[in-house]
């Protein structure tokens, strides 16, 4: 059977079963829809967690940029696992025993005020969509380049079967289907690394394999080899790294509260029974997340290795089969610069750098004196080669030679990875609109019932509008991740913080944080990624403090909490039933379950 | 529940939270990126040291931070029978 038959095969199967959970698991109230009725078990809940959380780019994209990064790369590895041990120990447990829906319950509840709640949806709104925008995309770039179909349509096709499970499902249906998919995804994502350990180094464990001597016997280190052969080629070693201390600090801890801010994560703390169940949760969590991100840094460094060993100096029809494949997809170009028929890899250091004038290839649509597809807009510096960062975990299989089914699997993976976390995010965006504005400002006196129908709809909304955006992606998708990321740092974190900390904490200060952490975030983001002040994006070294845009959440964070606890010194205490609340919420008895009404 | 006895609780918890967060800052933002370059001298089968840490050590680490949190954070619900 061919690998386009095998895909087709395992992607269906995959699909039929995260159906049939969601018919299986519908939702009949707004408690199951909103928190699954509160009763999911701590491991599920760990899986649907980690499910939610690793989303395409986590999947694809993610070891990719550590193997062009190498040691920089790092900053997401650290910031988007160590964001659990701050959700773990500082929100969960208290979150959960408020025991309400959403972010900004808590935040409307424990600042006593309709404008902090407003600016918490406001927040959540931007943040989930931001992300969710990027989370179709990848459905519709998978769908076409396993499925050949049309990115579009491949898109739309994504949008239809989120939609079916959320909003039949809702939080309970997401949940179930979530762990299926948190099985399917990280089978996918071991098993070829497992391979092509065994190929590089002899040893079945990658991130072992990492650390041990290659298998040609020569005894030397993999990473010492890897080391050696990027300084040879120009490139920094893999190792080392060339980002400042400052920005790798700034970005990391930005990741990390990012991640901990982020409401689509920590909605999933309001699905289990008991605060103990919050805080075992996050563990698992965080354990389920591990497998990935220990063993995505071992893919990038083999991946790196095998990519410079085999193209560089190589006869442009000397090259395997994969090379051709990927780059008829366009993922993959080369220009003959020097005229000699080979591949020339280099970096900086020997006049190297980007092999590209601009961001992708621009194919003439001719062939060139080898053979190969030549472009428009290669640059003058001598670097010959394009390799799109993503198909280091896409091509991987075929680098390796793995057969046709772990090939169908990783295409079944992605796919897995971006529909959960679209869906997770399409919950929260509906549970904002159904729950925070209607149901909690607009109008308090619907029903049980009412809100139930106002939540379906609003997720049909939420589907379309971030189906569009991925159809027509806005010309800041560059700026998606780190934005989000920023912003969830930058508002909500510390007026969580503060509000389960901080008892003196009022209404007046976190209201004030918030917004300024949200403005200075956009400011920064908008001047220095997108450079719509100055018409250019200007240059680094007129970054504040030398951090990048990526790195500027910690700023914002920071910003907030001065601004908060500033205002607050100057305004009065919160009333005595808020501050109830809080010492309410520090111990862990007495949890009910999540409901709507107190 | 006396007021007290939830005082005492609390303070305990922060103490926890103190130590297992050091714990956190150290082995992030300590050995894998503040004391990376020093860490690098030292190497362990194939790996730098310090580069092991922000790439493995780092969140090993996590994950049990988390689990000793949890049950910490057990015991202590019962020593104060808030464990219901």
């Amino acid at each position: 059977m061919d690998t386009q038959t095998l895909t087709y095969i395992i992607v269906g199967i995959t699909f039929a079963l995260y159906i049939g959970i969601a018919v299986w698991s519908r939702a009949g109230s707004t408690k199951e829809f909103y928190v699954a009725g509160g009763g999911v078990s701590p491991i599920a809940n760990g899986m649907a967690t980690a499910a939610d959380w690793m989303s395409a780019a986590s999947f694809i994209s993610m070891a990719g940029i550590i193997s062009f990064l190498g040691y920089d790369g790092s900053v997401f590895l650290m910031g988007w696992t160590g964001g659990y041990v701050l959700l773990a120990l500082l929100l969960a447990p208290y979150l959960r025993k408020f025991g309400k829906f959403t972010v900004p319950d808590f935040i409307g509840d424990r600042y006593y005020s309709n404008t902090a709640r407003s600016v918490a949806v406001f927040c959540a709104l931007i943040v989930s969509f931001t992300y969710i925008a990027g989370q179709m995309r990848g459905v519709g770039v998978v769908f076409s380049r396993f499925l050949e179909v049309d990115i579009n349509t491949g898109v739309v096709i994504g949008m239809i079967i989120v939609l079916f499970y959320a909003v039949l499902g809702g939080m309970k249906g997401i949940t179930y289907t979530q762990v299926a998919q948190y099985c399917v995804l990280i089978f996918a994502f071991l098993v070829p690394a497992i391979f092509i350990s065994i190929q590089m180094t002899n040893n079945p464990v990658p991130m072992l394999g990492m650390g041990d001597t290659l298998a040609d016997g020569s005894g030397t280190y993999m990473l010492d080899k890897l080391d050696g052969l990027s300084e040879e080629l120009g490139f920094n070693a893999y190792t080392e790294g060339s980002k400042s201390l400052v920005d790798v600090f700034a970005i990391t801890l930005a990741l990390m509260v990012g991640t901990a801010g982020l409401p689509h994560v920590i909605v999933r703390f309001f699905t289990v029974k008991r605060v103990r169940d919050a805080r075992k949760s996050a563990g698992y969590a965080l354990l389920f997340i591990a497998f990935l991100y220990i063993t995505a840094p071992a893919v990038a460094s083999f991946a790196k290795l095998n990519l410079m060993e085999t193209v560089n100096q190589t006869e442009y029809k000397a090259l395997p089969k994969w090379f051709n494949t990927w780059e008829d997809l366009g993922l993959i170009a080369w220009t003959d610069k020097n005229q000699d028929g080979k591949v020339q890899y280099l970096g900086p250091k020997l006049d190297g750098g980007s092999a590209l004038s601009s961001k992708s290839p621009e194919f003439t649509g001719e062939r060139g004196m080898s053979g190969e597809r030549l472009i428009s807009n290669a640059s003058d510096n001598a670097n010959e080669l394009y390799v799109d960062r993503d198909i280091m975990v896409l091509a991987n299989p075929e680098i390796a030679n793995l057969p046709g089914w772990v090939i169908a699997l990783v295409a079944a993976g992605c796919l897995a990875a971006a529909l959960s976390t679209a869906a997770g995010l399409l919950l929260v965006i509906s549970s904002s609109v159904s729950h925070d504005l209607i149901k909690k400002m607009i109008n308090p006196n619907i029903s049980e019932k009412g809100e139930l129908v106002a939540a379906r709809l609003s997720s049909v909304v939420a589907v379309i509008v971030a189906g569009y955006f991925g159809i027509n992606p806005p010309g800041f998708v560059a700026a998606v991740v780190a934005l989000a990321f920023g912003l969830a740092a930058s508002s909500f974190f510390p007026a969580i913080i503060l509000g389960i900390f901080y008892k003196r904490m009022n209404k007046e200060g976190a209201i004030a944080g918030m917004i300024v952490g949200t403005i200075a975030m956009l400011l920064y983001m908008i001047k220095f990624k997108l450079g719509w002040f100055d018409d250019v994006v200007p240059d680094e070294s007129e970054w504040w403090f030398g951090i990048s845009p990526e790195g500027f959440g910690t700023v914002a964070m920071l910003l907030n909490f001065i601004v908060s606890i500033v205002i607050m010194k100057f305004t009065p205490a919160p009333p005595e039933d808020v501050q109830d609340i809080v010492e309410n919420i520090r111990i862990p008895s007495g949890a009910g379950e999540a409901a709507a009404g107190h | 529940m006396t007021k007290n006895n939830a005082k005492a609780y609390w303070k305990e918890n922060l103490r926890y939270l103190f130590i297992l967060l050091s714990i956190w800052f150290i082995v992030s933002f300590g050995a894998g990126i503040l004391l990376k370059d020093t860490l690098n001298h030292i190497s362990i089968g194939g790996f730098k040291l310090g580069f092991w840490f922000a790439q493995q050590g780092a969140i090993y680490v996590f994950v049990i931070l988390i689990f000793v949190y949890v049950r910490l954070m057990n015991k202590l619900d019962k020593k104060y029978g808030f464990d219901n």
